[in-house]
C-alpha cells in the first residue's frame, strides 16, 4: 500500500492538490477531483490522499463511507445514479431502480461484467421538481417512468 | 461577564461560556453523557450529540443542548422542569432503544456512565424498541477489545484518539444506522495506527471499549501447582490503588499492595522499580556513549536520544516517524528488562525451566499487554512477560477474592528484584525517566557526587518543557514531552531541525505520564488526580534511602554475577531490542 507514494502513479491529483491556496477544509474537493480522475477511490488511493493532505486515513475514509457520490469500487464506463431522496422516493424511483436492476442484471453498487454500466443510488440531487431523477454519468433525466428505462440504457449500450 | 439566570439564580460568567459551565459555577448539576472536559489536557468533547444536557431557555422555541450553547446577557435558563425531564428520558430510551441490554455480565457494569444515567432518570423496561443491528463484530486486540454494539456515538475516543494523542486510528464512518467509529477501512486495530495506549478506553463512557482482562489466567495460573508465579508492579500503580477502595488520590499503597499480592498466592513479589534501574544503567551508559561519540564529532547525528520505555511511544515512532527510526534508546522496557532477566537469571537461581516460570505485570496500562504479546519478547513462543494485568483488573481481584485491603498489614518486596532506588520510582511521572537517568549519567561522568538529587525544573505538568543540565561543563538539553500529541509536536521540531538542540527526549503517551496510563482507576477527566498521584510519586522518592539507579546494590550484584558490563555483550542480547518502521494506516 506504501508503494503508491513513491511512484508517480497520482501525479496528476499531487498536481491538483499543490496547486491548492491551503489544504484545511479542501478533503472533500480533493476526493471529488480524484474520482472524476480516477473513476473511484480505492484503498491505495485514499492513504496517498491521507499524506498528502496530513489527515489520517481513517479521517479519509470517514468522509468516503459518509457521502454515496463517492465510490470504493470501480465504476462502469457509464455511471447510472438514481435519486432515492424523499421526493423521488415517494414518486415511484424504488421502482425505476428495480427497473435499471432488471433492464443490467445487477444490483445497486455493482458494476456489469463488460464494465460498460454501474448502478448507484444517490440521496437528493436537488432537483425535486422533476422527481424522479436520474442521472448518468451527470446528464439528468426527470420525470423518468419505467417505461422509459429501457430507452435509456440502449441511448448508451450502443456508443462506442 | 455576561449575567444570566439559570432556575432562578443569578450567575455572571465569562462570554464565550457554555449553559453547562454557567450552571456548574451555581453548583447545579445538568446531567451530561458525550461531553467530557479534560481540563489539562486541553480536551473538551462537544459533539453535542446525545441530548442529554437539554435545557429550556426563555424565548427560544426548541430546547437547547447545556454542554454546546453560549451564554447571553439577560438569558433564562431552566434545567428541572417537567418538559426537559420528559425530553431527557426520551433521548435515553432512544439511546438505549438499540443498545445490548447484557449489563449483568458487561465488562463495564458498575463503571458506566449510561448505566449510571439510565439509573438517574428513573428508566423502567423499555418503551422504545427499535431494530438493534448488530452488524459490527468484536475486534479483539492483546491489549483492548472493541465491541461496537455498544457504541453510543459520543465521539469521545474520536477526539481523544485525534485531537489529544494525534494517533488518528479512529473516525466516525458510514452514515445513519450504519454510523459507528472505526479505523479506516474498518480494519483490526492491531494493522492501524493505533498505538495500544488505551486513552480511548479511559474515555468511554460505556462498554464499547475495555481492556483485555487478564485475570482469570492469572487466577490459572496462581492454581497451577506446576508453576511459579512471580509478578512485578509498576512505579505508577501504588500511587492510585486506593482510589478503587474510598483512599483518596495520591494515597500511597505500596505495603499493602505487596501484602494483597502475597495474599493472592503469587510466590514472589518483586518491583519493576529494580528493573527501571535496570534500565537507567543500560539507557544511562548509551546516554553516555552517544554523547561521547556526539562531542567527539564522531557522529553529529548520536544525539538526541529519546526514551524506549513507553510501549505505546515506541509504537508512534514506527507508524508516524520512520526519518527518526534510529534515535530512540535501543534499551528495553522496564518491563520487558524485567521479563528478559525473570526468566534468565531468576529461573536459572530457583533451577527452574523458563516455561515454568509464570511472569505476570501489574501495570497502569493498556500498552504493556500488547507489549509483553511481540514476537520479539519470546524465546521458543514462550513469552518473557506472560500475563499483564492492569490497576483495575487488580483492583477487581482483590474484590473478588475477599481481601480486605484496609485491614492488611504493610509488606516488604522480595528479593532480590524486589530492591529499587527512587529513581526507579518516579518513572511513573512525566519528567521521571529522564531525571533517573540524569541522576546517574551525571555521576558517571563527572565522577563526583550531585549536590542536589532533585531537579525540580524537568517536574510538572506542562505537555511539552524544556530543561538544561551542565554535565562536566557541557549543557545538556533535555526536551519532555507526555500526551501523544505533545510529543508529536517536540519531535516534528527535532526532525525539522533541531533549533533548540535538544540532545534528550522523555516522552511519555499518556497524559501525566504512567499515572494518567489507561488501566489505572478512572479519573473521568479530573486533572487534581493525576496531580495527587504525581506528588505521591515524588514523596516516595524523597523518603527512599537510595535514589540513584546505580547505587542499587542488588543491580551491582547482577552485573557482578551475571550480565557483565552495561552495554556488554549478554546485556544487549538480554536487555535490548530493534525498531521497525511500520507502515499502517
Amino acid at each position: 500500500m506504501a508503494k503508491c507514494a513513491t511512484t508517480d502513479q497520482f501525479k496528476e491529483l499531487d498536481e491538483f492538490i499543490d496547486a491548492l491556496p491551503t489544504k484545511k477544509g479542501e478533503l472533500i474537493r480533493v476526493l471529488h477531483h480524484a474520482q472524476n480522475t480516477y473513476g473511484y477511490l480505492p484503498k491505495e488511493l485514499q492513504v496517498h490522499i491521507a499524506k498528502k493532505m496530513g489527515v489520517s486515513t481513517a479521517k479519509v475514509f470517514g468522509v468516503v463511507s459518509f457521502y454515496s457520490f463517492f465510490s470504493m469500487e470501480p465504476k462502469g464506463e457509464y455511471d447510472i445514479s438514481i435519486c432515492l431522496g424523499t421526493a423521488c422516493y415517494v414518486r415511484g424511483a424504488d421502482k425505476i431502480v428495480q427497473e435499471f436492476k432488471n433492464e443490467l442484471g445487477i444490483e445497486v453498487g455493482e458494476t456489469t461484467a463488460d464494465g460498460k454500466f454501474s448502478l448507484s443510488a444517490l440521496r437528493c440531487v436537488g432537483a425535486c421538481g422533476l422527481a424522479p431523477v436520474v442521472l448518468v454519468n451527470g446528464k439528468v433525466y426527470g420525470r423518468v417512468t419505467e417505461a422509459e428505462v429501457k430507452g435509456i440504457v440502449d441511448e448508451y449500450r450502443h456508443k462506442d | 461577564m455576561i449575567n444570566l439566570k439559570i432556575d432562578g439564580k443569578s450567575v455572571s460568567v465569562p462570554a464565550g461560556s457554555t449553559v453547562l459551565e454557567a450552571a456548574r459555577a451555581l453548583n447545579i448539576t445538568i446531567p451530561t453523557l458525550c461531553h467530557l472536559d479534560l481540563h489539562d489536557t486541553k480536551m473538551v468533547n462537544k459533539a453535542a450529540s446525545c441530548r442529554v444536557c437539554v435545557v429550556e431557555v426563555k424565548g427560544r422555541r426548541n430546547l437547547a443542548p447545556a454542554c454546546a450553547t453560549p451564554v447571553f446577557e439577560g438569558m433564562e435558563v431552566i434545567t428541572n422542569n417537567i418538559r426537559v425531564m420528559e425530553a431527557r428520558r426520551i433521548v435515553m430510551e432512544l439511546l438505549i432503544s438499540d443498545h445490548p441490554k447484557d449489563c449483568l455480565s458487561c465488562r463495564k457494569a458498575g463503571n458506566c456512565e449510561l448505566q449510571d444515567l439510565s439509573e438517574l432518570l428513573s428508566l423502567r423496561g423499555h418503551s422504545i424498541s427499535g431494530e438493534s443491528v448488530s452488524t459490527y463484530k468484536k475486534d479483539i486486540t492483546p491489549s483492548l477489545i472493541r465491541d461496537m454494539d455498544k457504541c453510543i456515538m459520543c465521539r469521545r475516543c474520536e477526539t481523544m484518539c485525534n485531537e489529544v494523542q494525534t494517533v488518528g486510528a479512529l473516525s466516525g464512518i458510514n452514515r445513519g444506522f450504519n454510523a459507528v467509529v472505526s479505523s479506516a477501512f474498518e480494519l483490526p486495530m492491531d494493522e492501524t495506527v493505533c498505538t495500544h495506549c488505551g486513552q480511548c478506553v479511559a474515555v468511554c463512557p460505556t462498554g464499547a471499549l475495555t481492556e483485555n482482562d487478564h485475570s482469570l489466567k492469572v487466577y490459572e495460573a496462581l492454581a497451577d501447582p506446576g508453576k511459579t508465579v512471580i509478578v512485578q508492579t509498576a512505579p505508577a500503580v501504588r500511587v492510585a490503588l486506593g482510589e478503587a477502595f474510598g483512599e483518596e488520590p495520591g494515597s500511597i499503597m505500596t505495603g499493602k499492595m505487596v501484602a494483597a499480592l502475597k495474599h493472592m498466592g503469587f510466590d514472589y513479589v518483586f518491583d519493576t522499580n529494580f528493573s527501571a534501574d535496570l534500565t537507567i544503567m543500560e539507557e544511562g551508559a548509551e546516554l553516555l556513549d552517544r554523547l561521547d561519540k556526539f562531542l567527539n564529532h564522531q557522529d553529529t547525528k548520536a544525539l538526541p536520544i529519546l526514551t524506549s520505555c513507553c510501549p505505546a511511544w515506541v509504537n508512534f515512532i514506527e507508524s508516524q516517524f520512520p526519518e527518526l527510526i534510529h534515535i530512540p534508546s535501543s534499551a528495553k522496557s522496564p518491563q520487558q528488562m524485567f521479563g528478559s532477566i525473570a526468566k534468565s537469571y531468576f529461573a536459572e537461581k530457583l533451577g527452574i525451566d523458563r516455561k515454568n516460570l509464570v511472569v505476570v505485570s501489574l501495570m497502569p496500562c493498556l500498552a504493556k499487554k500488547q507489549e509483553a504479546h511481540m514476537e520479539q519478547y519470546s524465546v521458543d513462543g514462550n513469552q518473557d512477560v506472560d500475563l499483564v494485568i492492569t490497576t483495575r483488573e487488580f483492583a477487581n481481584m482483590i474484590r473478588q477474592m475477599n481481601i480486605n485491603i484496609h485491614e492488611l498489614p504493610d509488606m516488604e518486596y522480595d528479593d532480590p528484584l524486589g530492591i529499587s532506588t527512587g529513581a526507579g520510582m518516579i518513572f511513573g511521572s512525566t519528567g521521571g525517566v529522564i531525571e533517573a537517568a540524569v541522576r546517574t549519567a551525571y555521576e558517571l561522568k563527572t565522577k563526583h557526587p550531585l549536590e542536589k538529587i532533585e531537579f525540580e525544573q524537568l517536574r510538572g505538568f506542562e505537555g511539552v518543557r524544556l530543561g538544561h543540565v551542565d554535565v562536566d561543563g557541557f549543557t545538556l538539553n533535555i526536551g519532555i514531552a507526555h500526551g501523544l500529541g505533545n510529543a508529536r509536536s517536540l519531535l516534528e521540531e527535532v526532525r525539522d531541525g533541531n533549533p533548540r538542540e535538544i540532545h534528550a527526549i522523555e516522552v511519555m503517551a499518556c497524559p501525566g505520564g504512567c499515572i494518567g496510563g489507561a488501566g489505572q482507576p478512572y479519573h473521568h477527566g479530573n486533572s487534581d488526580i493525576l496531580k495527587a498521584r504525581q506528588k505521591a510519586i515524588y514523596e516516595i522518592d524523597k523518603n527512599s534511602k537510595l535514589r540513584k539507579s546505580h547505587e542499587n546494590p542488588a543491580i551491582i550484584e547482577l552485573y557482578k554475577t551475571f550480565l557483565g558490563e552495561p552495554l556488554g555483550e549478554r546485556a544487549h542480547q538480554l536487555l535490548h531490542t530493534h525498531y521497525y518502521v511500520k507502515e499502517k494506516v
